[in-house]
């Protein structure tokens, strides 16, 4: 084959190739005239109100989710109308004992003449209240411990890591009773009760999301927003966060119900809600001897207590399918 | 050269594994004059990868780096993350492999431009939004007004990586360095990826480091090419030279392997026997030797160290020989360098005919 005098054709090809068209294009004039319609359009996207709008209507398009976000509101909202207009106060002490559900009293009374229904809208708030205080704690503590751990491994996991493990070795009951102990006498003793359970019960989500860091951090994404000059903090916050967001609001929801179980073996052993107030979990567990014969006394507030958890569930489940993009099959 | 935006010195990277010393890099200089596209082919663990990261700041922290790196004047090599991160983006941009992994998933693509414009430029959300639709544009992406809402999942690849290079030339950088943009897209999609990439160097007046595998993007593109082999540049020259006047058996051999629209007849592609090195511990004599056909006694004894080529034929001195008027004979030797004991004989052997056929091909090409 005669290399040299063949070439000629494809040598010109490629000179006309190389010499790239400098200087046809030039960045259009795209900045939109301030307050025209374009700037709304354009602004959309980026903005917080805009994503923020994206999600609630997708979070909407899930009926599952907007049934348990109803009886969510439903339950808060009928406990404080009962608190605030109901006959009966939780603490108020009738002459009527051990009454089955009647139009006076709809739950029942208990044997001291106790208005059941009083006493579990009652717990039901609580157990909101502590709830949500052991939800975000625990997201917060657990996110933020767990989210450093991953990105800087060596020896800060380590060194996280196995305080993680020490908290989770030693019997978390243990720990509550040492704890609760200290704070059962305290005022308002439902805040620090909501406080020890979440600060036991972070570990979890500690190690959930760190595993979910291990394998973001290796995400071509991460390593281009470290390539555009983000900062770790950044990149930690804005990047990896948002991506590692379904599992962590899935294993909110769960501290929710795991800190109502809690709470009531805490309150079961006397070292949680102090009566007079009342949780949900302590009204089941005065309840449970006598769930044979005063029916009423355990049957309302266990119904109560998974229909509450239930739907913090299915909110959580609805969140998460709305915050991710991929799941979005609905079109505006 | 001391108006180039870029320099790399004498760059050496070692990673230590458990398995020893991985000597990924092994000396490593050139210089990117102000808009000028440096292409850099090699095959995989020839360490192309892994200069380009080193130029960065990117690599892991197993990894040693010496030498020297200066962008603008600055040595930037062993500089603080801080010091980095205001280089990063606005003085050098990076473009990936895989433009299905290297977009955030859960923000839309406008929010990831407009990231980047405000990440080193003092602008409010709505212009770094506008600007976003600009680059798009620019990019070639349809719709671009309301593509910004979109997520990277409702994008095809190619639309993805004219993405990626829309966030690349955002900040108008100095220097991008694009590590295989087009490897991980089909061919008809490459083309097009090309294009962009050819506007946003106009559009920006950067410098490029491409980094590849397929000559026939760097055919395309490259003013000058840098082959590597084993960690080290085995060849440098322009386009020209390096297709036309390979000096490195080498690069006779990438180019051999390569079907081409002039070839006459039923041409088999030429393979390089054999299997790159193995880049733990010290080397002895020429990486490519046991490769070679041309391998003499001195390849096994002495690594070449890359030197000026002689291209020029020995019998007809300067010019006027038999193929008049051919745009070949005008290929100098200037700034030719290559790594090889016998460049001047390699060089003037016709391109690709340094591998044997094999056995097979000459029983099953017979017409």
């Amino acid at each position: 084959m005669t290399e040299t005098s063949d070439l000629s054709p494809r040598q010109q090809r490629l000179r006309r190739v190389s010499t790239s068209e400098v200087g046809m294009h030039t960045l259009p004039e795209a900045v939109p005239p301030a307050g025209s319609d374009d700037e709304a359009r354009y602004g959309m996207a980026g903005d917080a109100r805009g994503q923020l709008a994206t999600v609630a209507r997708r979070f909407i398009h899930s009926p599952m989710a907007v049934i348990g976000l109803c009886i969510f509101f439903g339950l808060a909202v009928a406990a404080i109308l009962t608190e605030m207009f109901w006959t009966y106060s939780y603490t108020s002490i009738t002459n009527t004992l051990n009454a089955p559900p009647s139009l006076a009293h709809p739950m029942g009374t208990n044997s001291i003449g106790g208005d059941v229904f009083a006493q579990a809208m009652h717990g039901t708030l609580q157990d909101i209240e502590i709830a949500l205080v052991v939800a975000v704690l625990a997201t917060f503590i657990g996110a933020t411990v767990g989210a450093i751990a991953g990105f800087y491994r060596g020896g800060t996991d380590t060194a996280l890591m196995r305080f993680v493990d020490l908290i989770l070795v030693i019997p978390v009951l243990a720990i509550l009773i040492v704890l609760a102990h200290i704070v059962a006498k305290q005022a308002s003793n439902w805040l620090w009760l909501a406080i020890i359970i979440g600060a036991v019960s972070w570990t979890y989500v500690a190690r959930l999301v760190r595993a979910d860091f291990l394998s973001l951090r290796e995400r071509d994404f991460v390593e281009a927003s470290r390539a555009l000059g983000a900062s770790n903090r950044r990149i930690i916050v804005r990047h990896m966060l948002p991506n590692a967001l379904g599992p962590i609001i899935v294993n909110a929801t769960i501290t929710v119900a795991l800190s109502i179980v809690l709470e009531s073996t805490l309150s079961y052993i006397g070292l949680g809600i102090q009566p007079p107030n009342v949780s949900l979990g302590l009204l089941v567990d005065q309840g449970q001897d006598s769930a044979t014969t005063e029916w009423w006394l355990f049957v309302f507030p266990v119904v109560i207590l998974v229909v509450l958890i239930l739907s913090i569930f299915f909110i959580g489940d609805g969140l998460r399918e709305a915050l991710d993009p991929k799941k979005n099959r609905v079109r505006a | 050269m001391t108006d180039a935006t870029m320099t790399v010195d004498h760059l050496v990277v070692d990673f230590s594994t458990g398995d020893g010393t991985v000597r990924a890099v092994r000396g490593i200089s050139f210089s990117l004059a102000p808009q000028e596209v440096l292409g850099i082919v090699g095959e995989s663990g020839s360490g192309k990868s892994v200069t380009a990261l080193a130029t960065m700041g990117l690599l892991a922290k197993n990894a040693t780096v010496t030498g020297s790196i200066t962008y603008a004047g600055r040595e930037i090599l062993g500089l603080k993350e801080k010091q980095l991160a205001k280089i990063r983006g606005i003085g050098i941009a990076m473009i990936f492999q895989d433009p299905m992994t290297s977009l955030n998933p859960v923000y839309t693509v406008g929010w990831q431009i407009a990231e980047a414009v405000q990440a080193h430029q003092d602008v409010d959300k709505n212009e770094a939004m506008a600007k976003a639709v600009a680059l798009l544009q620019l990019v070639g992406i349809p719709n671009a007004e309301r593509r910004v809402q979109d997520y990277p999942h409702e994008f095809s690849g190619g639309m993805r990586q004219r993405v990626v290079i829309a966030i690349a030339m955002a900040n108008n950088p100095a220097v991008i360095l694009a590590d295989e943009p087009t490897t991980a897209l089909d061919v008809t999609v490459q083309a097009q990826v090309l294009d962009s990439l050819k506007t946003a160097l106009a559009e920006t007046k950067a410098s490029l480091l491409l980094i590849t595998h397929d000559l026939g993007v760097i055919a395309g593109l490259a003013d000058r090419v840098l082959v590597m082999y084993a960690g080290r540049p085995v060849e440098i020259g322009t386009v020209d030279q390096i297709f036309y006047r390979p000096a490195m058996p080498y690069t006779h051999g990438l180019l051999g392997s390569l079907p081409r629209l002039d070839s006459q007849g039923a041409e088999r592609l030429r393979q390089i026997p054999g299997a790159p090195p193995s880049m733990v511990g010290e080397m002895k004599g020429c990486p490519f030797a046991p490769r070679c056909p041309m391998r003499a006694d001195i390849c096994d004894e002495q690594e070449p160290n890359l030197a000026p080529v002689d291209s020029q034929p020995l019998d007809s001195p300067a010019d006027g020989s038999g193929s008049a008027g051919s745009a070949l004979d005008e290929i100098d030797d200037a700034g030719h360098v290559a790594a090889c004991h016998f460049a001047g004989d390699v060089a003037r052997l016709p391109v690709a005919s340094m591998f044997p056929d094999t056995s097979a091909d000459h029983e099953g090409v017979a017409p």
